[in-house]
């Protein structure tokens, strides 16, 4: 079985979301995909621990209210299939989609650098730790540590209280000076500014960042490290992410040309491949706002209504200024490049420690002779942060892009057979 | 209200729930084992780094991307 679409968008969050409407609007045919089990991508995330914003269920329930519209939940990209047709894989079955205009909303994920403990039950990313509450994870009375670095960590704290755990600390890696300087800027964007006033509380330490989680099968505690003093403090839970790292893979695979480690695209949100463009945190991160805009002015390009792309360049540069002020004051200190001691493992697909892939002089030659980012996730965890602490250029990925039934790789033969 | 099953334990959950928070709520929320022997739970939550891959009715599946429905079997060993 095959379908075919005049514009195929990947990634049903905010940009998925308005690029869909914007050129269903214009008249298109739309078929919209998401590898998650309901739309809203991770900032609307929904399920049995999530309270979803009013904004976001008015998007959505447009999107599938739209005649022109058609949604995939919880299907993925496999691989190309020819020049304009992706294979894709849902939990019953794997078929091709011809497009004959694509808009990658791929969105971006955490970076998560190795320290000790980090692999056991009880560690999760910060944005991690959000998205599993709302899918119901229990942490009620659960003693909560929060690390790493960015907005993400108060974020993540937020939802944790919500959800009646006891957060002890977030411990932000940025100076107190780097902190302080972002929350000035924060006036001229009002909406943020009650936005982070909401968020921060006691328990928040600038200059401060982990050392080591604790225990033996699960966690039990940790110890971190603020102005050359270590703390450690009894948890049964800690979330630690530095950051958002963008997902390129898909657009590497289709020949799109990148720019600072995301998506390059130019004022109409095209990349430099014809007839493909990309929109929201996978072009480069900038929060919902930038990602609602730049989707819709993708989706009006992709159906050619230029004028109406136009018109919303304004908004996007706007938005565009905060994500620069946000990205300038939490740059990650040099010093988180050596949490990881030689035997913590760095590629927990193969159970790689650092000591093992820090002798070698790139990633491609660590990978030959210690297996590092030939596991289930591909190096999409331990590749990014080998690219952070040793700075080797991320592997182009090759096909299948994730974990795929056989059933669904035979489809590939036959539509490149066909083609 | 899906009635599931995980490591042959039953279990009921609100609607809406992942498996991931399944098996928090009716174990000690791990998922698999690693190749040296470690048990792991879910890290990402996001369907990226595959740490919570378990088997769901004979497939593996991503435990933080599946939804529990009425008459799943999980299964997090070995």
């Amino acid at each position: 079985m095959s379908e075919q679409a005049d514009l195929l968008i990947i990634g049903a969050g905010p940009a998925g979301l308005c690029a869909a409407l914007a050129a269903a609007g214009d008249g298109m045919q739309v078929v919209l995909l998401d590898d998650n089990p309901l739309p809203g991508g991770q900032i609307w995330r929904d399920g049995a621990g999530a309270k979803v914003p009013a904004q976001a269920r008015r998007l959505r329930d447009a999107v599938d209210n739209h005649a022109s519209i058609q949604r995939h939940a919880a299907t993925r990209v496999v691989a190309r299939a020819g020049s304009h047709a992706l294979l894709v894989e849902d939990a019953e079955r794997g078929w091709v989609i011809a497009y004959r205009k694509l808009i990658l909303c791929t969105g971006a994920r955490e970076l998560l650098l190795p320290f000790p403990g980090w692999t056991l039950p009880g560690v999760t990313g910060a944005g991690g730790l959000q998205a599993l509450i709302k899918g119901g994870l229990p942490v009620a009375g659960e003693r909560t540590v929060i690390a790493g670095s960015g907005s993400l960590l108060l974020a993540s704290a937020s939802t944790a209280k919500q959800a009646g755990a006891q957060v002890l600390r977030v411990a932000e890696q940025a100076s107190t000076g780097a902190v302080a300087a972002f929350a000035l800027q924060l006036p001229r964007w009002p909406h943020k500014l009650l936005q982070s006033f909401g968020l921060l509380d006691g328990g928040y330490r600038p200059g401060t960042r982990i050392v080591a989680a604790l225990g033996q099968d699960r966690l039990e505690g940790v110890r971190l490290r603020r102005d050359g003093k270590l703390e450690e403090l009894a948890c049964e839970r800690l979330a630690c992410g530095f950051g958002l790292i963008p997902n390129v893979q898909l657009g590497q695979a289709l020949g799109c040309a990148l720019g600072n480690g995301a998506i390059k695209v130019d004022a109409w949100q095209a990349t430099d491949v014809a007839g493909i463009y990309a929109a929201g945190e996978c072009t480069g991160f900038g929060g919902s706002e930038l990602a609602l805009v730049e989707g819709r002015i993708a989706g009006h390009a992709a159906a050619g209504n230029r004028e109406a792309a136009r018109q919303l360049w304004a908004t996007r540069a706007r938005w565009q200024r905060f994500a620069d002020a946000l990205n300038k004051h939490f740059a990650l200190d040099p010093a988180l490049k050596h949490l990881a001691q030689p035997d913590t493992l760095l590629c927990r697909c193969e159970d790689v420690p650092y000591g093992a892939v820090a002798t070698h002089g790139s990633w491609r030659e660590a990978k030959l002779a210690t297996r590092c980012g030939m596991g289930a996730c591909q190096g999409r965890v331990c590749a990014a942060a080998a690219h952070h602490l040793f700075g080797w250029q991320p592997p182009a990925p090759r096909p299948p892009f994730s974990p795929a039934r056989i059933d669904t790789l035979i489809r590939l033969e036959e539509a490149l057979q066909s083609e | 209200m899906p009635d599931l099953h995980l490591d042959g334990r039953p279990l009921s959950v609100a609607p809406g729930t992942t498996v991931a928070a399944a098996l928090a709520l009716g174990g000690d929320g791990s998922t698999r084992t690693s190749v040296s022997g470690q048990r792991r739970a879910p890290l990402c939550g996001m369907g990226i780094c595959q740490e919570c891959r378990v088997t769901v009715d004979g497939l593996r599946r991503l435990a933080c991307q599946t939804l529990c429905r009425d008459g799943m079997q999980v299964e997090t060993r070995p």
